[in-house]
């Protein structure tokens, strides 16, 4: 377990319910994550995991429950509140701005911090022009820990996809966000680009000391990366604990894991 | 072949009247994936809004400064009370409230400023000057020198600052920007101010040409060929759509007009829309809509 400065958790979920025109997507979850923990949620397609990651930022309004993120209180998040605290988020099949350079993508990424007015920036006054000047080196220096300076001039459409993957968590990290939830972070790729892409957010986690949550299918590259591993089913919690209880949890194994885990323990 | 070039010239100024009035649609479009109905209304109550002012005697400078604030208001008032309350419905619920708004638009600027015709003097000459024989409208002319400018200062608006990035991202993907912290109701606010300005210089260009009155927001059925040949998402699209049409219109009139019986200008545009329509649905710039099923 990584080491806690703070005991109060990063985020906790409480008896959070979500259901579409009565079907339930989500019942009375509740679990935490830790702060500086990478918390991985694995289950089935529909098991309701993408569902959790929209009430948490502020897509889908609960039905009952509560979000607690760094001990504020919420019955519902809005989007633009959830980005301002500083929830940064990454889509599945990412959610790029395509028709923009890899640059203005990152560049983007720092709307939050941006606090010029309106007026300032119209007219261009020194605060703006400032601030401008400022986002524009801070875009470059996120482009280089992620080694994508050279694509900076690229439209972001062209890139291979692996290298899109990268635009959108180095966009979301331009934030400089306290919790980042990526959805998928890995589907879609080769194996290669898979082991890039976990050593990122592995680096992420360690470096910039970033809670992350994290949804994935790929078990192996879960047990390895996470630190704590919340699994669903049908919208409820089969199991929460460390990767090495995950992996041994009988219900766990019966429900989901199956005979993929007899590859893992081999 | 001096008639051909005369004509030729004189439809391409012509049209980038009508590019002007596509811009705007393009802008809320391209922001918000509405189709504003009410953008000839907007164009009109900007008009009346300026011509009303300078007629109480107020200098032309104060009267633009004063409709720009009053369109700012409406831009806010707007989003606040008509697209922020319908967020996340069909393309078609907004259309419909876009309809409804020119109604009202329309329905309070003249019932405040009156619905008679308005003439609008910009204090430019309507005199021809020849190049060689050619002769070339001076009013199409400069209305073409400042659809151009408008083009330049959007494209910076758009490439060069921040707000034009997080535009473009708004654009672009929606879920994304928000979940970046864009404030999407402050970008449909701005977009909305920016769409009306440009309804303001359209007005005022087409008001001198024809007078400032209702039939002012008919025009928007002359930007909808425009936008079906350029395509409804860029800017570009409008200006070459807007050319198009203008050239169009103004070659058919002379050459092909004496033997239908003339009129050819009333519908040719949308005949050549059809033509596009069949060829290519997204227009020239549009961007293709490509669905999974």
């Amino acid at each position: 377990m990584p080491m806690r400065e703070d005991p109060l958790p990063a985020l906790e979920v409480r008896n959070v319910s979500l259901s579409f025109k009565g079907v339930k997507a989500i019942s009375d979850l509740t679990f935490q994550v830790e702060r500086q923990e990478i918390c991985a949620l694995i289950g089935p397609n529909g098991a309701g995991k993408s569902s959790l990651l929209n009430i948490l930022n502020g897509v889908y309004v609960p039905d009952s429950g509560e979000i607690v993120f760094e001990g504020e209180h919420f019955r519902r998040m809005h989007p633009l509140e959830a980005a301002r605290r500083g929830i940064g988020r990454g889509f599945q099949n990412n959610a790029l701005f395509s028709g923009m350079s890899v640059l203005d993508n990152v560049i983007a990424g720092l709307s939050r911090h941006s606090r010029a007015t309106l007026v300032e920036e119209a007219f261009r006054l020194p605060r703006a022009r400032g601030e401008e000047r400022r986002f524009r080196e801070r875009a470059h220096e996120v482009l280089r820990l992620f080694d994508l300076e050279r694509h900076a001039a690229t439209l972001v459409g062209t890139l291979p996809y692996g290298v899109q993957k990268k635009v959108e968590i180095a966009r979301a990290i331009a934030a400089e966000p306290r919790l980042l939830l990526l959805d998928e972070p890995l589907a879609g790729m080769n194996a290669a680009e898979k082991q890039e892409i976990a050593a990122v957010i592995a680096r992420l986690n360690t470096e910039l000391k970033l809670t992350i949550v994290l949804i994935e299918h790929d078990i192996g590259i879960v047990l390895k990366l996470a630190h704590h591993v919340v699994v669903l089913d049908y919208g409820r919690k089969l199991a929460d604990g460390p990767p090495e209880a995950i992996r041994d949890d009988p219900d766990v194994i019966a429900a989901y894991l199956g005979s993929e885990h007899a590859e893992i323990a081999a | 072949m001096s008639m051909f070039v005369e004509t030729l010239i004189g439809g391409l100024l012509a049209g980038t009247m009508y590019s002007l009035v596509a811009i705007g649609f393009v802008l809320i479009y391209k922001a918000s994936g509405v189709f504003n109905y009410a953008q000839g209304s907007l164009l009109l109550f900007a008009a009346l809004t300026f011509v009303t002012l300078t007629d109480q005697g107020v200098p032309a400078f104060g009267a633009v400064a004063l409709t720009i604030a009053l369109l700012v208001a409406t831009a806010i008032a707007i989003e606040k009370l008509l697209l922020r309350p319908l967020t996340n419905r069909s393309p078609m619920t907004l259309f419909m409230a876009t309809l409804g708004l020119s109604y009202v638009v329309e329905g309070a600027a003249q019932g405040i400023m009156g619905s008679q015709v308005r003439a609008l003097n910009l204090g430019i000459d309507d005199l021809p000057i020849f190049l060689g024989d050619i002769m070339i409208s001076q009013f199409d002319l400069i209305a073409a020198g400042v659809a151009l400018a408008l083009v330049v200062v959007l494209s910076l608006l758009f490439n060069r600052t921040r707000i034009g990035i997080q535009l473009r991202g708004v654009a672009d993907d929606t879920r994304a920007a928000l979940s970046l912290g864009i404030d999407i109701n402050r970008i449909w606010q701005i977009v909305w101010t920016v769409a009306g300005l440009v309804g303001l210089v359209a007005g005022l260009l087409w008001g001198a040409r024809q007078g400032v009155q209702f039939s002012l927001s008919l025009v928007v059925l002359k930007a909808l060929p425009v936008l079906i040949i350029g395509g409804f998402t860029s800017i570009a699209g409008a200006i070459v759509g807007g050319l198009i049409v203008g050239a169009g219109e103004s070659l058919a009139e002379t050459y092909v007009g004496p033997f239908l019986g003339g009129g050819i200008t009333s519908w040719f545009a949308y005949a050549l829309a059809l033509v596009f329509l069949f060829i290519r649905p997204a227009g020239l710039f549009g961007e293709r809509q490509i669905e999974r099923v």
